[in-house]
């Protein structure tokens, strides 16, 4: 029965299940790209392959950095004093618009800190205004070793194409940044090595004692207190789009199941002659919801799969991370509410009165 | 074939508020009894009060005062839920427009009758009685398939599929040719004579109590007027 009168209004209940489908895409869609942001940030950071990072003493853990004001000589300073360094590196970066940052680096001193980079194709910098990118950016940009990239209004020559995962999308020489950027002997952030990853805490306390003044952290603390600061930061916004889409299913399957009640007024007034119950009534306008809602979440999951494809196809730099956790909860929430939003018409239906139903043209 | 009653009404006023405050009787005391296997025909122009009273024995509205008796409840003071209760199993209702869910078949639509009652059972008796209503070649087939004869034919199957001591008939002939009409008589008659089904049938039409052989009352703004006896009482 439940079937037939879902297929009796064909067009109102595929309206009704794109509007679950829409909103279980936005849900994951939402949370995706956000989660898939932060989880390709981490990616990266982790991928240099440092234990501490020191910030300047102006940023916060989840600040995105735009200045250079750590002295460079830091960084021979501190592998003198402390020999659980294995390895500092230092970095200059600003950011170039589009959520991306362009990185100064040592090429050799975070390559071997990184152990090693995958070159997909080309080699390391050497020259002036020699430029890396990664596999990502150099498909979303068309580039190919040898082509000229203008960056900081400068133009620069792509010299590789390594894999991507390590550190930044876009790496230049660390001078050539400190001499376009005014930034002589500063650098953005210092990373370190050590020998023995369990020193880590102790390690960051001496230092500490060095300089009281930066923020230093063990770089998996960092990625955490980064991504519990951007889901805080995201989770107001996040909550709108899931609140709009909620909104949305709910409305739709109101409507929808308000009309269906309305025009079967008749058909309730003669289950109601058979002895039908309100909570008959009730249950048949609710199995109908629920079957309309699990359709919606099956087409859901396909538009959201359909759209990360195509996103991480036209937008490489925008990864979209589907969790598991969030495919049940985009579901959950698409449940309750069009069950919430077939609660006013189930109820109307089940207090039809018989005699006046039966008389309904 | 006639024992105890099984319908017994004393009294039987009903009043209907209108816009809340316009009271409109529609029952001014109504006295019937109607024994166990009979049938009876309630014949009455437009506002007779017919529908009232077949609405209160089958438990769609409640009396206003009097006392109602069906299948041995009492109707007087019972909750809604109640009244559900005794439409599930006690009454069976065939209405004058079939009033069969348009998007099932014939069978489906005979089938959520006994699923309304909470049966699931196959009865093997109720074969039978397809057969003897000729319409077990056409179960798989919507309403709009069928001719008006067959929907009322399958409207009595689905009334009596769980095999309700009442079988309430408010006029089943009113949306049939007199070919269909003489067929879904037979068949009320045949479920009467052969089964013993009590039948209580509202009808404008003489004619059709005679031929079912039904005891005919008649009523008019609101009260029974008189009582002519045809056939076997």
């Amino acid at each position: 029965m439940i079937a037939r009168n879902l297929t009796h209004r064909p067009i109102r209940t595929a309206l009704s299940v794109l509007a679950v489908a829409v909103e279980v895409t936005m849900i994951l869609m939402i949370v995706g790209i956000s989660e898939g942001l932060l989880s390709e940030s981490q990616r990266r950071s982790r991928g240099v392959g440092a234990d501490i990072i020191i910030r300047p003493s102006t940023s916060s853990a989840a600040q995105s950095l735009g200045t250079a004001d750590i002295p460079q000589k830091l960084l021979e300073r501190l592998a003198e004093i402390f020999p659980e360094i294995k390895i500092t590196t230092g970095t200059a970066l600003t950011t170039l618009g589009n959520l991306q940052t362009i990185t100064g680096v040592d090429w050799e001193r975070f390559t071997e800190m990184a152990d090693g980079v995958h070159y997909l194709d080309g080699g390391p910098l050497k020259n002036q205004y020699d430029a890396i990118v990664d596999e990502v950016y150099a498909r979303y940009k068309k580039v190919r070793v040898g082509d000229t990239l203008n960056l900081l209004n400068h133009d620069f020559r792509v010299v590789a194409i390594v894999e991507s995962g390590k550190m930044s999308r876009i790496f230049i020489k660390l001078e050539t940044m400190q001499e376009l950027m005014g930034w002589h002997g500063r650098l953005s952030q210092l990373y370190l090595k050590l020998h023995d990853p369990t020193a880590t805490a102790a390690t960051i306390t001496k230092i500490k004692a060095l300089l009281p003044s930066y923020p230093i952290y063990a770089m998996e603390d960092l990625l955490s207190q980064a991504a519990a600061n951007l889901r805080s930061m995201s989770a107001q916004s996040i909550n709108v789009i899931i609140g709009i889409a909620v909104t949305i299913g709910f409305l739709v399957v109101m409507l929808s199941m308000y009309t269906s009640v309305l025009e079967r007024t008749r058909e309730i007034g003669i289950l109601k002659s058979m002895g039908a119950s309100k909570a008959y009534i009730t249950r048949i306008v609710m199995r109908e919801t629920l079957a309309m809602c699990i359709v919606g979440i099956v087409f859901g999951y396909l538009f959201a799969y359909s759209a990360k494809v195509a996103i991480e196809t036209f937008f490489p730099l925008i990864a979209v991370l589907i969790l598991p956790s969030w495919v049940f909860w985009g579901a959950f929430i698409a449940i309750v509410s069009s069950l919430v939003g077939s609660l006013y018409p189930a109820t109307k239906a089940a207090r039809q009165d018989p005699i006046e139903a039966l008389a309904y043209d | 074939m006639v024992h105890d009653s099984i319908i017994e009404v004393e009294g039987l006023t009903k009043v209907y508020h209108m816009s809340g405050r316009v009271e409109v009787p529609a029952l001014r005391g109504v006295d019937l009894s109607v024994k166990t296997g009979e049938f009876v025909a309630i014949l009455g122009p437009s506002g007779s009060g017919k529908s009232s009273l077949f609405h209160i024995i089958g438990g769609l509205t409640p009396p206003s005062t009097g006392c109602v008796r069906v299948a041995g409840h009492d109707l007087t003071n019972m909750t809604d839920r109640e009244r559900t209760a005794l439409r599930r199993h006690s009454v069976g209702f065939v209405f004058q427009r079939f009033n069969l869910l348009p998007t099932l078949s014939a069978a489906e639509n005979i089938e959520i009758a006994k699923h309304i009652a909470g049966d699931r059972q196959t009865d093997p008796r109720f074969e039978n009685l397809l057969s003897l209503l000729g319409i077990e070649h056409r179960l798989h087939h919507k309403p709009h398939a069928l001719s008006g004869g067959e929907q009322q034919r399958v409207a009595i199957a689905r009334a009596i599929v769980n095999q309700p001591p009442i079988l309430l008939a408010d006029e089943p002939t009113g949306n049939l040719d007199s070919q269909n009409s003489k067929a879904v008589l037979t068949t009320l008659k045949t479920l009467n004579k052969e089964l013993g089904q009590t039948i209580l049938m509202i009808t404008h039409n003489a004619e059709a109590a005679a031929f079912c052989d039904a005891r005919t009352l008649h009523m008019l703004d609101g009260k029974i007027l008189a009582e002519e006896s045809t056939g076997r009482q």
